[in-house]
């Protein structure tokens, strides 16, 4: 019994981590404990959920995707663009525009495509997981740039705006959207062959080709969802600010692994969970927004972040050794 | 182990320099080697000779200081020693040289051979002149004149064993044991080897030689020591002595175990190879697997012996289609040729894979029971087409749980909380859940207890009576023996025997299991 229960406790040390933080931030604070702080601090790590949760996905299958933070910039412009300008040919003297859900499906397929990019680079071309997806880092960045020339594609309309700055039923529609990424990602991930395949690719590669799973098509599939959950999070970022920006989602990537790691899910695969990642993605929201009520400068709030991660994995390993 | 008394009376006057008293060694309560004693004559080539298993390997690594936890005594120079790690051994003059050798891949020979121990100048630079004129020194005591400066892994197998001797040289072994040596070099290298050999024991070293190639123990060895379940039951002058001696000791057993006795010529055949050959994935001139023909009979149990290298686990990959590009020939199951291109089409054709090491292959350690029984047949437990349903999957594995007897407290638990013979039987429930009509098992039985094994052995016999056909692969002669209705005998990637049960003895066996040039 006492074994079970140590078991649970690691389980929870994450949300136990969370609680503690956000009794101590009410103690010091009197607008940390607010309807309206929390609503804000929600819809502050909306898009990093959507962006946590795909990887989250990659992770558990040992791999890593640092393109995401690019994706999110190149398919909030494509967004943007399709919705402002469409897609124009002027030699054939052919327009074709784009609905606001035309423009989203877009750009949703064009981050899938570029996750499948980095699947087959992993998959057909043994690419270590890394090495490709810095290079899409690169490159996507790179096509961003191509795209919007640089410059923001700005004043979208005020129907689009409602993605990432409307509320429904006075809550964010993002944290709506976020909501629904996760609660699909839980389902695929506890309920689905999929997501067993998953954790089996993560928990051990040999073993899972030797049981006859078609591993590249699960990793094919991994990467896809990864990038169009983070072109989800482009489309939101670009509806908030009414404007996509080029340089948008820099070092998203690195947020999203923070809240992967934070949330307990091992870098090694095969071990951890969606929600354990949602809650490492409302950590760093609540302890971002503590320090800035605290009024602690910046540069501190980076340094405390980066502890708190190397905290959460030491206390993680420890947990694995008593084991 | 008095009886030997060849032991304690060497054949020279010189004192004895390694010796092994009343070794024993355990890991994990199995019991690997047990009150080992053995003289290593000075000056001569000791053969270490038994079969896979017989705790030959282990033995060298207590000498050459990887294993530190044993009991006994190791007597050198006539003083017991015990080594703190291979370091201490190899400063005390006792260097093992692996089966896999153990050089640094993109290091020059010179930066391998001086690996740990470079030679700095006054200021800790690097003296890459120094090294490299020792290294080319060394290598020219060994007939070998390469350039100390190109990388290990721009030369053959055979010429980087040499570094691996010249790096034994240079830490001044007076011990140099060698493991398999001849296991991956061609003739002409074994040739060379053995003059080198030779020269090594005209300076006085001592040469321990660890080989199954009986040709090349009678022309190199002096003396021998055979072991077998971890104990020395024989020791003498090899020129004293024959090959059916040595295989009467290495197996030990005239006593013949129950046998099956079943015919299965007239059942119908499940699996049939004709000319199946495997290339070697990097080397496209070596062949893993040479025209392998055999068939497979409903209800039959085919044994499948080999000794370590035969390319038994090779060819079970090969039928299961783990080697698409590099396995040809015809595999047939039920009397139709099947193209076996993965995993996925080999379980498709009704084929199952329990594979050799259950730890690395067979199972998600860190996964429940349940997990891990259900990972093959996840479509047999979906509901609505797209969900995974909790109760079906329990249903599942309860049903192979009680039936195979698994002893788990709960099918959540995780697999690495379970015994060894447990771990295997849920390998094995998760291969029976795809209802295969052959099964192809690659030892069973490694590491699990007797009273495991039975129970596996059991199970064998009581699916092969229901019609599935079995495919052992094993490293133990009397497994073999016991549970299989036919033999086959591999060596060096030939199928080199198809024994009917009857009337076979172990030493027929290991007869057709050994290279024979």
């Amino acid at each position: 019994m006492a074994s079970s229960y140590k078991k649970n406790l690691s389980r929870f040390q994450s949300v136990i981590a969370l609680l503690v933080l956000c009794i101590v931030l009410s103690l010091l604070t009197d607008k940390f404990f607010t309807a309206a702080n929390g609503v804000n601090v929600l819809r502050q790590v909306a898009v990093n959920v959507c962006i946590a949760t795909g990887m989250t996905l990659v992770v558990l299958t040992a791999g890593i995707d640092l393109s995401v933070g690019s994706v999110l910039a190149l398919c909030g412009a494509i967004t943007a663009g399709l919705l402002k300008n469409g897609i124009q040919f002027p030699s054939a003297d052919l327009y074709i525009g784009f609905t606001i859900l035309g423009a989203v499906l877009g750009s949703v397929i064009v981050g899938g495509l570029l996750g499948l990019m980095n699947g087959l680079a992993i998959t057909k071309f043994k690419v270590p997981p890394f090495v490709a997806t810095l290079a899409m880092l690169t490159i996507a960045r790179g096509f961003t740039m191509l795209y919007t020339g640089g410059h923001p594609i700005s004043n979208l309309g005020t129907n689009f705006a409602y993605i990432g700055a409307g509320s429904f039923i006075g809550i964010p529609v993002p944290v709506w959207i976020a909501a629904i990424v996760v609660l699909l990602a839980v389902f695929i991930t506890q309920k689905t062959k999929l997501g067993r395949y998953i954790y089996a690719i993560g928990g051990n590669e040999t073993a899972a080709i030797l049981s006859g799973i078609r591993i590249n098509r699960v990793k094919l599939i991994v990467y896809s969802l990864g990038a169009a959950l983070a072109a989800i999070g482009g489309v939101i970022v670009t509806s908030r600010l009414d404007s996509a920006q080029p340089n948008a989602g820099i070092s998203y990537e690195l947020d999203a692994i923070a809240a992967v790691v934070i949330g307990g899910t091992s870098l090694n695969g095969g071990k951890g969970s969606v929600w354990g990642t949602v809650i490492g993605a409302v950590i760093i929201g609540v302890l971002n927004n503590g320090l800035v009520l605290l009024n602690v400068s910046p540069f501190w709030q980076q340094v405390v972040k980066g502890g708190v991660i190397l905290l959460a994995v030491v206390i993680d390993k420890m947990g694995d050794k008593k084991e | 182990m008095a009886g030997f008394g060849i032991i304690t009376r060497p054949l020279t006057n010189r004192s004895l320099m390694l010796e092994a008293k009343n070794i024993s060694k355990k890991f994990s309560g199995v019991t690997a080697l047990s009150n080992i004693n053995l003289v290593l004559h000075p000056g001569k080539v000791n053969a270490i000779i038994g079969e896979n298993g017989a705790g030959k390997s282990t033995l060298m690594k207590i000498f050459s200081g990887v294993y530190t936890q044993y009991e006994g005594e190791i007597i050198y120079n006539g003083k017991p020693v015990k080594f703190s790690g291979t370091r201490a051994a190899e400063a005390a003059g006792i260097a093992i040289i692996h089966q896999e050798l153990n050089l640094v891949p993109y290091l020059t020979i010179a930066e391998n051979v001086f690996l740990g121990r470079e030679i700095t100048n006054a200021i800790g630079v690097l003296d890459k002149k120094h090294m490299n004129e020792i290294t080319k020194l060394l290598l020219a005591r060994l007939n070998f004149s390469a350039n100390p400066d190109i990388k290990v892994a721009e030369i053959k197998v055979g010429q980087q064993q040499l570094v691996e001797i010249a790096k034994a040289l240079h830490c001044n072994a007076s011990v140099i044991i060698m493991d398999e040596p001849t296991s991956a070099i061609s003739d002409k290298e074994v040739d060379n080897l053995f003059s080198i050999i030779a020269q090594l024991k005209s300076e006085g070293k001592t040469i321990v030689y660890i080989s199954h190639k009986f040709k090349e123990l009678f022309s190199i060895a002096d003396h021998y020591v055979v072991l077998r379940d971890g104990a020395t039951v024989d020791a003498g002058d090899m020129h004293n002595t024959t090959q059916d001696r040595l295989i009467q000791k290495m197996t030990g057993r005239d006593i013949l175990l129950q046998k099956r006795s079943a015919n299965f010529k007239d059942a119908a055949i499940l699996l049939s190879l004709k000319n199946v050959c495997l290339r070697h994935p990097e080397l496209k001139s070596v062949n893993l697997l040479t025209n392998i023909s055999f068939t497979l009979h409903k209800g039959e149990i085919l044994g499948m012996y080999g000794l370590m290298g035969a390319g038994r686990t090779e060819l079970m990959e090969a039928i299961f289609g783990l080697h698409p590009k590099n396995a040809t020939g015809e595999i047939a199951v039920e009397q139709s040729v099947k193209k076996i291109k993965s995993p996925c089409h080999a379980i498709q054709a009704g084929i199952a894979l329990v594979p050799e090491d259950r730890k690395l292959q067979g199972l998600i350690l860190n996964q429940s029971v349940n997990t891990n029984i259900s990972l093959t047949v996840l479509q047999k437990i979906q509901q609505w087409g797209i969900m995974l349903s909790n109760t079906k999957e329990k249903e599942l594995t309860a049903s192979y749980i009680s039936r195979l007897a698994i002893k788990t407290s709960s099918g959540n638990i995780a697999a690495q909380s379970l015994s060894g013979g447990n771990q295997q039987k849920v390998v094995i429930a998760k291969w029976l859940a795809t209802h295969p009509k052959i099964l192809l098992l690659d030892e069973p039985t490694r590491g699990i207890d007797i009273h495991a094994k039975s129970e596996i052995y059991k199970l064998m016999k009581l699916l092969a009576a229901e019609g599935m056909g079995i495919i052992m692969v094993s490293s133990e002669l009397p497994e073999i023996l016991s549970v299989s209705d036919r033999v086959l005998v591999m060596c060096e990637g030939d199928l080199t025997a198809d024994l009917p049960i009857n009337n076979i003895t172990e030493q027929e066996i290991l007869k057709h299991a050994i290279y024979k040039n």
